[in-house]
């Protein structure tokens, strides 16, 4: 049992309100997962050329700015960096692949969340009110967002299996349901140089769906592909650069709900995450077909 | 006169009485609608801000009118006995779940397994219904303005569901003794499951069904679907497959 929930929003005027307007549906699904919560923001895009890291420390005192100073010597390339909660985020020209094996190589207990232009990830054990206002989320501006609320069932309650999980260049997964053949398939993308965290899951769809769009299929291609390669029961939550997707398993049976006004589009678990919004009440409202990729925004 | 429409008069007679979910909460709600005498003369509810909470008005056993005044979550109006509970809006899973008696009205779509494990009674969704509509239906009668999922119907045993746009994958699979109506396409149909001869019988009874869900529709237009039966016992000739 989980919670998911995302909100794009059509009319731009409400984007100085996503954390504002999120924070309510992300806390009505407490009760489906009170384990842990995470969220993805897509605000602030990079300038070109930049790339925004998030990442995370389990000490909250962590020294982040030492971090961008040595980060920035050795890469001689323009570092920046803004400290939030127990993460941060890290803006650099610098090429991904170099930062990531520097941050490998000097501090393994920093894990990377995410990274892209626009994508902010920040996830953490405990009531999803407490992670959200440990992140300040409540004031974010943003053109839309992704969250979850966890309940355990497969795996250990750390922040590292806290949902979303990044699966490439500004893309990111929230899961509600749980897969059958994740060990296998697991095993089969470490072979094809795909590295793990964690014993997750929802893991192995994120890094499934790194390792399609590595080899060039489109987001719609990737989940595509998913419904036929992972078995198990699904409500998939995508977010993208300027949009996001949901999919479920052919099966269909974890909750799911999407709710559309000429402002926003909302997808949860439960529509009373969604009832907070404000046109909720008139809103189109209906239950996603199953294996049907739905997707707003994007290309 | 149909007795929904003498009740529905009774109680415009009288004033409606307006309870705000959102200060009383389900429970609170719930039990105010649980303590009413069969003859109570506080025949018709409107429950303001139900805000997609779970189980709204579950469980009644009184003959009164409960309006919901937006869209429901999960359960409404389960069990039913009796009461009629019109849903302006959109309703969660398992929309009168277990229903023995009464109307259940839906003005939007449904999510899935609506009308499941139904007893009697009659469930109205305007819009759509999802996956698994009518799922084990027991003597419930379920007409959909629009289309149903998949797996709908599944183990159904008795009562009737109609369905006046497409049915989904599977339809019927291992049906008993419920008949299923559908005007648009269905999918596929699920094992056990066979399109039937629509008689006189059958569009007198479709044509009863539809007046009493208010919906428009040509019984005509509709094909019918059931049980083939051999599913009833084990047939020895079938012995190898297992």
């Amino acid at each position: 049992m989980c919670g998911i929930v995302g909100l794009y929003l059509k009319n731009p005027k409400l984007q100085p309100k996503l954390g504002q307007l999120f924070k309510p549906m992300l806390i009505e699904m407490t009760s489906r997962g009170p384990d842990s919560a995470g969220v993805a923001i897509y605000r602030n895009p990079a300038k070109k050329g930049f790339t925004k890291f998030s990442l995370a420390h389990d000490d909250a005192k962590f020294g982040w700015k030492k971090l961008a100073a040595a980060l920035k010597s050795a890469t001689k390339k323009q570092v920046s960096v803004q400290q939030i909660g127990n993460h941060a985020i890290v803006t650099t020209n610098a090429k991904e692949e170099a930062v990531t094996a520097w941050l490998k190589a000097h501090h393994p207990e920093v894990r990377v969340v995410g990274s892209g232009q626009a994508i902010e990830i920040f996830k953490e054990t405990g009531l999803p009110e407490k992670v959200y206002e440990k992140f300040d989320l409540g004031k974010a501006k943003g053109s839309h967002i992704i969250g979850h609320t966890r309940m355990a069932t497969e795996s250990a309650v750390t922040t590292a299996g806290s949902h979303p999980f990044a699966t490439g260049a500004d893309l990111c997964l929230v899961h509600n349901g749980s897969l059958s053949n994740h060990n296998r398939l697991r095993e089969n993308l470490k072979r094809e140089g795909l590295e793990f965290q964690t014993e997750n899951d929802t893991e192995v769809a994120a890094a499934y769906m790194t390792w399609k769009l590595r080899q060039g299929s489109s987001l719609k291609e990737t989940l595509e592909a998913g419904i036929k390669d992972l078995d198990g029961f699904y409500t998939f939550c995508v977010g993208t650069h300027d949009g996001f997707a949901v999919v479920r398993d052919p099966i269909a049976c974890k909750h799911a709900i999407l709710a559309e006004t000429d402002d926003w589009v909302a997808m949860a678990t439960e529509f009373r995450a969604i009832a907070h919004l404000p046109g909720a009440d008139k809103a189109k409202i209906w239950e996603p077909a199953p294996q049907t990729i739905y997707n707003w925004g994007g290309h | 006169m149909a007795p929904r429409d003498a009740l529905a008069r009774k109680s415009n007679e009288q004033h409606m009485i307006e309870i705000d979910l959102e200060k009383e909460g389900v429970r609170g709600v719930n039990s105010r609608l649980h303590t009413l005498a069969k003859d109570t003369n506080q025949r018709h509810w409107l429950i303001k801000n139900p805000m997609g909470q779970h189980a709204i008005a579950c469980g009644l056993d009184a003959p009164i009118i409960v309006e919901v005044g937006g869209h429901a979550g999960f359960y409404c109006g389960g069990m039913n006995k009796e009461a009629e509970i019109l849903i302006h809006g959109h309703a969660g899973p398992g929309v009168a779940e277990n229903m023995m008696s009464g109307i259940v009205r839906v003005d939007g779509n449904a999510s899935q397994s609506a009308g499941a494990t139904g007893n009697g009674g009659l469930l109205v969704i305007k819009g759509d219904a999802a996956s698994r509509c009518g799922i084990s239906m027991k003597g419930i009668d379920i007409v959909v303005g629009g289309s149903v999922g998949h797996m709908s119907a599944f183990m159904a045993q008795r009562g009737h569901l109609v369905v006046c746009g497409d049915a989904g994958e599977a339809l019927g699979d291992s049906i008993y003794e419920a008949r299923l109506y559908v005007r648009g396409k269905v999918d596929s149909l699920g094992a056990d499951c066979i399109e039937k001869k629509m008689t006189d019988h059958h569009l007198a009874k479709l044509a009863r069904l539809l007046d009493k869900a208010e919906i428009k529709a040509n019984p005509k237009d509709f094909r019918r679907f059931g049980s083939a039966r051999k599913l009833y016992n084990f047939n020895i000739d079938h012995a190898d497959a297992y």
